[in-house]
């Protein structure tokens, strides 16, 4: 039901969209949608539309928030999360869903990123993972695989990447999952763990931005390069019934790391009461 | 919520944060830096006592975000730092002017640029809190030359970045921060506390940025309220959408300088002490006060027709009140820790009437007023 959905939440009359013809901004949008959309009608989590607040920096990735029909806060470059953390320890009882591009969260954003998941801010970070500055128009980011190519590597790029997720996972972050606009379904299921996760939870999801990434890159337009995903990205159950051998080169759509920890905002609740308890008992 | 009225000895500093805390801010992020330290060291003691939000940020852009973000959930919320510090929070305090988001920042001012002298005094950020974020924007700031004004001028700076939806700068200096003097704080509820107008005018989120012909302040609603409506730093229409409309994007300018413009009066106030018969003024703003004040006494008590101009909102600069006072001048001296800052806008306002002259030193160490007495003599001629 695609045109519900869109009458439901998205602000129709900012539409049609800035995006290009065949990015994957938009999927991840609509994934997004979804997944809030069936939390709400879920009777054990009964999610309150009203309490969602969407944050993004900037960059293409980040008009999303715009787009859609919640509280929402368009940024500035590289902060998104470091507003989302004032948002949700202000009013711990929103639900913050931060959409953020490779650059946004990795480059500019990196430090806002690997803190706010060593606190384990109850924030749930979606990144619209392009490989790409493209708003700016094709410049190499973190995420650009060494060798490819950029306007600002025309000779092919030197740096090594980051795998956000890792990079999340290493910082403390308590859920990190990988999705892809090519696995729709598998990558709402993922976000909606993240959402109901306690904690800090990143959902890297693996877009497409034919414009410049594709075409700088050969790898041919939207059509070309969401089959690469469907080749090379593999859901978790087939993933884990393959061999070794089978897995070399494949990367897994799925939760890749979840653990507990005591959430950021709590234990400060916690704090305040003990606070006030020594005071009143003084 | 009535106050027992008894002295207490208090730092600048430490009446930042209870002053703020009587305004009701009630969430603080910030990063440590020195002579601002004990607010955020204050904060963190004080906040949870009265069921506030401290956290200690990992720099200070971060900081600038946290607060607004919190703002926008609806927590009055400050931040405070110094010099470098102030410069990294520049990029965000614009955003807060454009998507109109009220907060206060503190500037302890140290010696700069760069990392500078860290714990002397100096006034060497005031053109930086007008013009320190990139763009034409409007800014509201002020300045406190004592402790027991750093108390109440800190929740007028609340009740104005309320009223007027503005990040308000709240201007101090390491001679403010740092002194301890003996204070009776007023109570607070006489130091009314504006609210924002808490709905929006029609009740709807495509009209958020609306406001009525003649007026000049939106609406807010803070997120979680039931009226979902989009914040964004790129120019917007009514609806807080981003547009590339340049009538919208004009109209959106116009209103944002007329909001601070068009009240001059009232966020505008200022100390005039014996210059009603004064054929000299020495302008001011302030720390640096301290030192004019006592050159003052000891001018008149030689004999000599001296006072004191000392703007205690910075910005917008008080020129109406300055103007006023130009017909009975023969001579203005301005005193500040810096290389002449105020010194421009004086000039700029003054514009040849009057003989202007500066008396400034960025040495780390303050003004005495026997320096500021041999200036005056030598003017006096
Ligand atoms: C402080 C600052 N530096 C640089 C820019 C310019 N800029 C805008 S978007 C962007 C990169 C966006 O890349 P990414 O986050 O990967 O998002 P995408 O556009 O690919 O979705 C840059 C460098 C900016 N707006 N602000
Ligand atoms: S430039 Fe790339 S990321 Fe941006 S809208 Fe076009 S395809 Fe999408």
């Amino acid at each position: 039901m695609p045109s519900e959905l869109i009458h439901e939440f998205m602000r129709i009359d900012h539409l049609p969209h800035i995006w290009c013809p065949g990015c994957g901004n938009g999927v991840i949008m609509r994934d997004v949608a979804v997944a809030i959309q069936e939390l709400m009608d879920d009777p054990e989590v009964k999610l309150n539309r009203e309490k969602v607040v969407i944050v993004s920096g900037i960059g293409c990735s980040s008009r999303a928030a715009g787009y859609m029909d919640f509280n929402s806060i368009h940024t500035t470059h590289g902060r998104a999360i470091a507003f989302a953390t004032g948002i949700k320890f202000a009013k711990p009882e929103l639900e913050v869903i931060v959409l953020t591009g490779d650059g946004d969260c990795s480059a500019i954003g990196g430090n806002h990123l690997i803190h706010a998941a060593r606190r384990n801010m109850g924030l749930t970070v979606v990144t619209f993972n392009n490989d790409i500055y493209g708003m700016t128009g094709g410049q190499y980011s973190p995420t650009t695989p060494a060798g490819d190519k950029a306007t600002t590597a025309p000779y092919g790029s030197l740096d090594r990447p980051f795998d956000i997720a890792q990079l999340a996972a290493g910082a403390g972050a308590t859920f990190t999952a990988r999705g892809s606009v090519y696995h729709v379904r598998e990558t709402i299921d993922l976000i909606k763990q993240g959402i109901r996760h306690k904690g800090f939870s990143l959902i890297d999801v693996y877009s497409v931005c034919p414009t410049y990434y594709g075409r700088k890159n050969h790898k041919g337009g939207p059509v070309e390069m969401l089959r690469w995903q469907k080749e090379n990205m593999v859901p978790t159950a087939r993933y884990y019934a393959m061999s070794e051998e089978q897995k070399a080169g494949k990367l897994l759509v799925g939760t890749l790391t979840h653990s507990e920890y005591p959430e950021y905002t709590d234990e400060y609740d916690k704090l305040v009461k003990r606070v006030q308890a020594e005071m009143a008992g003084r | 919520m009535s106050m027992a009225k008894k002295a207490v000895l208090m730092q600048g500093n430490e009446a930042c944060v209870e002053g703020a805390i009587a305004a009701g801010m009630r969430f603080y992020a910030g990063y440590p830096i020195t002579p601002s330290t004990e607010i955020a060291e204050q904060c963190a003691l004080r906040l949870p006592q009265v069921g506030g939000k401290f956290i200690q940020m990992e720099d200070e852009l971060a900081s600038m975000a946290a607060v607004l973000g919190a703002s926008a959930a609806g927590i009055k919320a400050m931040t405070a730092t110094s010099g470098p510090g102030f410069s990294l929070k520049q990029e965000n305090i614009g955003y807060g002017c454009m998507a109109e988001i009220p907060c206060v920042i503190v500037d302890v001012q140290r010696s700069g640029p760069s990392t500078g002298l860290p714990t002397s005094p100096s006034q060497g950020d005031y053109m930086q809190a007008r013009w320190g974020t990139h763009g034409d924007h409007p800014v509201i700031a002020l300045s406190p030359s004592s402790v027991l004004e750093t108390y109440t001028l800190v929740i007028r700076a609340f009740n104005l970045s309320e009223k007027y939806r503005t990040p308000v700068i709240f201007l101090m200096d390491e001679i403010v921060g740092h002194m301890r003097e003996g204070v009776t704080l007023p109570d607070p509820s006489d130091l009314i506390v504006n609210k924002r107008k808490a709905s929006f005018h029609d009740g709807a989120y495509k009209r958020c940025y609306y406001v009525p012909e003649g007026q000049y302040v939106p609406a807010m609603k803070p997120f979680g309220a039931g009226e979902r409506y989009n914040i964004t730093g790129l120019a917007h229409d009514i609806s807080g959408f981003p547009t590339n409309n340049n009538d919208q994007a004009g109209a959106l300018y116009t209103r944002l300088m007329e909001k601070i413009d068009r009240n001059v009066d009232d966020i505008v106030r200022v100390q005039e002490t014996m210059l009603d018969d004064a054929d000299t003024a020495i302008v001011c703003f302030g720390g640096t006060a301290r030192a004019v004040m006592s050159a003052v006494e000891e001018a008149r008590a030689q004999g000599m027709k001296v006072g004191m101009f000392r703007p205690i909102t910075v910005w917008p600069f008080p020129e109406g009140h300055l103007r006023a006072r130009l017909p009975g001048l023969k001579r203005i001296l301005v005193v500040e820790h810096n290389y002449g800052q105020m010194f421009l806008e004086v000039q700029r306002v003054v514009a040849g009437q009057t003989p202007v002259e500066f008396l400034g030193r960025l040495d780390g160490t303050v003004i005495p007023p026997a320096d500021i007495l041999e200036k005056l003599r030598r003017m006096e001629g």
